[in-house]
């Protein structure tokens, strides 16, 4: 027997540590390279196990590998305006205290990565926002978005600090058992609350599908909302594996497989997170390339992709049409837990992308039936 | 008695008579995780030593399982389709992947019996 292909780290350095690691070690965790640091992939009770527990109590994910940072300039107005021109959501409208979605573009309007961005309800805060930017993107993050900020907007890297995410139905009730203040929040807002005596800012958002919370407080000091949160028995920690085959199940985009900077937003089926202002008014990078998508279609879009059997079509599986014809290429691909099934997404062209589409997806030399799927695959839990 | 054998790769052979059960060892079964399909080859396939008999994926890989010696496939263990999860269960029973009829029992020699696949298990 021989196991797939795993990260080759020969020559690698050393891998990098969060402030969680020794627990994740102490817990049993299997532990893996991932993005430079040294990350948990599964617990002892494995990745089923982790992703049911987060789909029917809550899951807790050390999440901090990821990039966090803020951009700082001398009033919101000034600051969203310096970041509106590198992603192409609405910033300037984004409300006090509320969190989008978007995407660093190239100027071929391909995605340099996706990120997370929250203004800050303090008002003493104006004109700073933070940023949530992936692992193994970071470093050419910061310094693609340096390159870019007016004189008078600065980027400060938070690499002081921790992140973890708390996911699933359980997720309210056990954080407002800590801070009160999380029941009340919407989807897609963050606070700045105590939690178990920590300050912290909680956003009300997460990438598993399910109802939860992210969580960032001081390195020092975030192991103690993690031990604490642990003592609720809803509450178990919860690896990367399953963390990716709730995305997956969620639909969610994996940056480096589901988008890359060959992918626009709108071949990637993100529209939404494009509001009609910036769409109107482009002035961001790859604006012509994405109005032009918008008006006149793509000639390639993200789909689900469902097969009818049982056995996982991985990344990398060729998408063909029933008379053999390759169209597309599987980007993410495994078993989901929840549905008790195979699920995919990939990318075709949209004269097969209805739901319903019959195709062939072909494992190991053997084309194996699939539909095209609506995404997600699994209802979304989300607290609107 | 039955007598099981052991390959580098993990696979076992339990061989009674000229008949061979080959499955995957319990540590290949935890190294793998939690186990979601396996992909069976059909009776009277002619297995060559070494080549791949059978394919497991768990919930983040897939895996090929290559077959310790030469023969051919005489049953295969349907009841993985419906509950893949066997083979974290009871790998060494239930669990089990396929049986072969010994085409050599000279390549039996090439494998680890049990004692020497445990301390091989250990030097990992």
């Amino acid at each position: 027997m021989a196991a797939e292909a795993t990260t080759d780290t020969a020559g690698a350095p050393a891998p990098l540590k969060t402030p969680l690691h020794a627990r994740h070690v102490a817990l049993g965790a299997r532990m893996v390279p991932f993005a430079g640091y040294d990350m948990p992939v599964q617990y002892p009770s494995g990745i089923l196990a982790e992703h049911n527990w987060t789909r029917e109590k809550a899951g807790l994910f050390d999440v901090s590998h990821m990039g966090q940072c803020f951009l700082v300039g001398p009033g919101h107005e000034a600051t969203a305006r310096a970041l509106e021109a590198l992603i192409p959501a609405d910033i300037v409208n984004l409300a006090p205290g509320k969190q989008r979605y978007s995407q660093l573009l190239n100027e071929e309007g391909g995605i340099l990565d996706d990120l997370m961005v929250t203004r800050s309800i303090e008002p003493d805060e104006d004109g700073a926002l933070f940023l949530v930017v992936n692992a193994a993107c970071k470093e050419a993050d910061y310094a693609h978005i340096e390159a870019r900020l007016p004189a008078d907007v600065k980027l400060i890297r938070a690499e002081h600090r921790g992140l973890i995410a708390l996911q699933g139905p359980g997720a309210e009730a056990a954080l407002s058992a800590l801070a009160p203040e999380a029941a009340a929040m919407g989807f897609m807002t963050a606070r700045s609350m105590k939690v178990a005596g920590v300050k912290a800012n909680v956003s009300r958002s997460g990438y598993t599908g399910e109802d939860g919370y992210e969580i960032s407080a001081a390195a020092s000091r975030i192991g103690e909302i993690w031990d604490t949160l642990l003592l609720d028995a809803a509450v178990k920690p919860i690896g990367l594996g399953a963390r990716d085959s709730l995305r997956l199940e969620a639909g969610l985009c994996l940056y480096g497989h589901d988008i890359d900077a060959s992918t626009s937003p709108i071949e990637a089926g993100l529209n939404w997170s494009i509001q009609k202002r910036r769409r109107e008014e482009g002035g961001f990078p790859g604006a012509a390339r994405i109005q032009r998508e918008l008006a006149e279609g793509v000639s390639r879009i993200r789909v689900g992709l469902k097969p009818e059997g049982r056995a996982p079509a991985r990344e990398g599986t060729e998408i063909a049409t029933p008379e053999g014809e390759v169209i597309g290429v599987v980007t993410s691909g495994g078993f989901g837990p929840t549905l008790n099934g195979p699920c995919a997404m990939g990318y075709v062209a949209p004269a097969h992308a209805a739901p319903g589409t019959a195709l062939n997806l072909i494992v190991r030399g053997k084309p194996l039936p699939a539909v095209v799927a609506p995404m997600p695959f699994v209802p979304s839990g989300y607290r609107r | 008695m039955a007598e099981t054998r052991y390959s580098k790769d993990h696979e076992y052979i339990r061989i009674e008579g000229d008949l061979g059960t080959i499955g995957i060892s319990d540590y290949a079964q935890s190294q793998l995780g939690d186990v979601v399909f396996v992909e069976l080859p059909v009776v009277g396939k002619a297995l060559a030593k070494g080549g791949e008999a059978a394919v497991v994926e768990s919930v983040k890989a897939a895996s090929e399982v290559y077959a310790p010696v030469s023969g051919e496939v005489v049953e295969v263990n349907g009841e993985l389709e419906a509950a893949p999860g066997t083979v974290n269960e009871d790998p060494a029973g239930k669990g089990w992947f396929l049986k072969l009829r010994i085409k050599d029992a000279s390549e039996l020699d090439a494998l680890m019996s049990e004692a020497e696949y445990q301390n091989y298990v250990k030097s990992l």
